[in-house]
């Protein structure tokens, strides 16, 4: 603290600014009223308007919320089945070959991810669509899930699920009544990070889709690469929106949860 | 039995839907391409008996390799790839290595809110993050505009469409990779570590280059390779903020794929872009490792 001195706070000024002003700028020239994104018009909210009446994007923003929700939820059952598998299954056949296999897509190009599973679908004959895209997006999102869930699980006390165990718990019932509690903040932050994942994808979303099954990223992605457009800033402001609200809410609500363990796991302490 | 039922399903569905797509594009790496559906010979028929798993076999090799060997597109495309990574990586370790260090050592009380504002970044859409800059750097952009405004320059620069772009690009999105690293190793520094250096007589930038930079070395590391290894193989960012003469090899496989539509080479390229990328990863699992042993 000491050491906190005006080149602290110049770097760490400069180096938000670098960060957020790029966003600030996209999100007040949504409300631009020219079309020329870059000279200032007065304020107007008519691309919002003009967003919300274009069926080609709110189609996208449909499929894209569908193939999310499946694939992150696909992925979150997957992936706190591969991490409890990895932290609690002991030796198997194959455990080396498990675990490069939930690391390797983490650092994977898109680029080969993608065509490689297209690949294996036109080579099993598989029609592309949503569920060609949902089942990418599982397989690459349990791995993100299974990392997150597995540094829960090394953490934990092992003898608590003993415990649970000696008292007549089947392991099912342990792992419903005592793993998955004290896991359940790592699940649902797994499966926020996989939404958003999913949300976000474009190259492998390209690859994998088929006619019918267009995400939103590669709606705007199309339209991107032609130029910078009022529509896209604000839909850009809107997708800002929705995360911001939901990171610092999740964010109140676990710290929130945190104390309150702290508290419960006081009392218990006192109690014995 | 109930335990072997749990351990399959995530490994059978990793290994059908992750390891089986390597085996097939490298199986179709060794193809030629033909005019045909899927477009690439030879394919294996089953059906027709051992003598046609031999000819198919037989007929399979490394043509496409010799290929992109001898093409120079490909070979400048895989080094302006490692070049523009490389450049990449040392900018977001220059704009990184700052905002970690002052996060380091801000208020503690800070460090929470501080840490959200450097993650809140990343779960916001990469390709709007990228989409941003394109109204920034155009001729008629804000940087422009401004450095007009100020009268630093005359004309108008060309950042957009140009590899400058991308480093920016690149250096933009993967911030938070290079922060987050730097910052745990520094955070765990002992502050009496620098008095000691500056009671022995160094200066206040002797102390940091002789004890604070090689106890964050590790960080800088794990920072590097998160930035690097990603966007060795970018395809998103040199689209849109790149020239026609921005090679990046992430782009040049899509378009191989998309636009040529010669699945072999395509497959051919992805094969030696991941037989590069093993280096960098080992390096990287290494690194964490010794981490990882140091700590215990």
């Amino acid at each position: 603290m000491r050491r906190f001195s005006w080149f602290n706070a110049t770097s760490l000024t400069l180096g938000f600014a670098f960060l957020y002003l790029p966003m600030i700028i996209l999100v007040v020239y949504s409300f631009n009223s020219s079309r020329l994104v870059t000279v200032w018009a007065g304020f107007s909210t008519k691309w919002y308007g003009e967003l919300l009446q274009n069926e080609d994007f709110l189609q996208a923003a449909w499929v894209t919320l569908k193939v999310a929700f499946f694939a992150s939820t696909l992925a979150t059952v997957l992936g706190t089945l591969a991490a409890y598998v990895l932290v609690r299954g002991g030796r198997f056949a194959g455990r080396t070959l498990f675990s490069g296999m939930i690391y390797a897509p983490l650092v994977m190009p898109e680029v080969i991810t993608g065509l490689s599973l297209l690949l294996l679908f036109i080579g099993i004959g598989l029609d592309r669509g949503i569920l060609t895209v949902i089942l990418a997006h599982t397989t690459f999102a349990m791995c993100y899930v299974s990392v997150v869930v597995s540094s829960r699980l090394v953490s934990f006390d092992h003898s608590l699920e003993e415990a649970a165990l000696d008292l007549g718990c089947s392991p099912f019932e342990a792992f419903r009544l005592v793993t998955l509690p004290i896991i359940a903040p790592a699940v649902i932050s797994g499966w926020l990070l996989a939404f958003t994942l999913s949300l976000d994808d474009l190259v492998i979303a390209s690859f994998t889709t088929g006619p019918g099954a267009t995400t939103l990223p590669i709606k705007v992605f199309s339209a991107v690469r032609l130029g910078v457009s009022p529509e896209i800033n604000a839909l850009s402001t809107i997708l800002i929106a929705i995360v911001t609200v939901g990171v610092i809410t999740t964010s109140l609500i676990s710290k929130r949860a945190a104390v309150r363990q702290a508290k419960e796991e006081r009392a218990a302490e006192r109690s014995t | 039995m109930r335990r072997a039922l749990l351990i399959s399903i995530p490994y059978l569905w990793l290994l059908v839907l992750f390891l089986i797509p390597f085996v097939i594009v490298f199986k179709i790496s060794l193809s030629d391409a033909a005019i045909a559906r899927p477009p690439y010979l030879p394919t294996l028929e089953l059906s027709e008996g051992w003598a046609s798993i031999k000819e198919f076999f037989a007929e399979l090799d490394f043509e496409n390799y010799t290929f992109l060997g001898e093409d120079p597109l490909y070979r400048l495309a895989y080094l302006s790839s490692l070049k523009i990574a490389v450049v990449s990586t040392v900018l977001t370790l220059l704009v990184g290595y700052p905002i970690a260090y002052g996060m380091a050592r801000a208020a503690p009380e800070w460090r929470p809110t501080l840490l959200m504002l450097i993650i809140l970044p990343f779960w916001t859409s990469f390709l709007i993050r990228v989409y941003a800059w394109k109204g920034i750097l155009s001729t008629e952009g804000l940087l422009n505009q401004l450095l007009m405004g100020i009268g630093l320059v005359d004309a108008p620069l060309t950042i957009l469409n140009t590899n400058t772009a991308v480093y920016i690009g690149i250096a933009y999105t993967y911030l938070p990779f290079m922060v987050l690293p730097i910052y745990s190793a520094l955070e765990k520094m002992d502050d009496s570590l620098l008095e000691a250096a500056e009671d022995l007589g160094c200066s206040r930038l002797q102390a940091f280059w002789m004890v604070t930079m090689p106890l964050s070395r590790a960080g800088i590391f794990a920072g590097s390779f998160l930035v690097f290894i990603p966007a060795l193989g970018e395809f998103v960012i040199p689209s849109l903020l790149g020239g026609s003469d921005t090679l990046m090899i992430g782009k040049v496989l899509y378009e191989e794929f998309f636009s040529n539509r010669d699945w072999p080479v395509a497959s051919a390229v992805a094969v030696i872009l991941l037989l590069i990328l093993i280096v960098p990863i080992v390096l990287f699992q290494l690194n964490q490792q010794k981490q990882q042993e140091a700590g215990k």
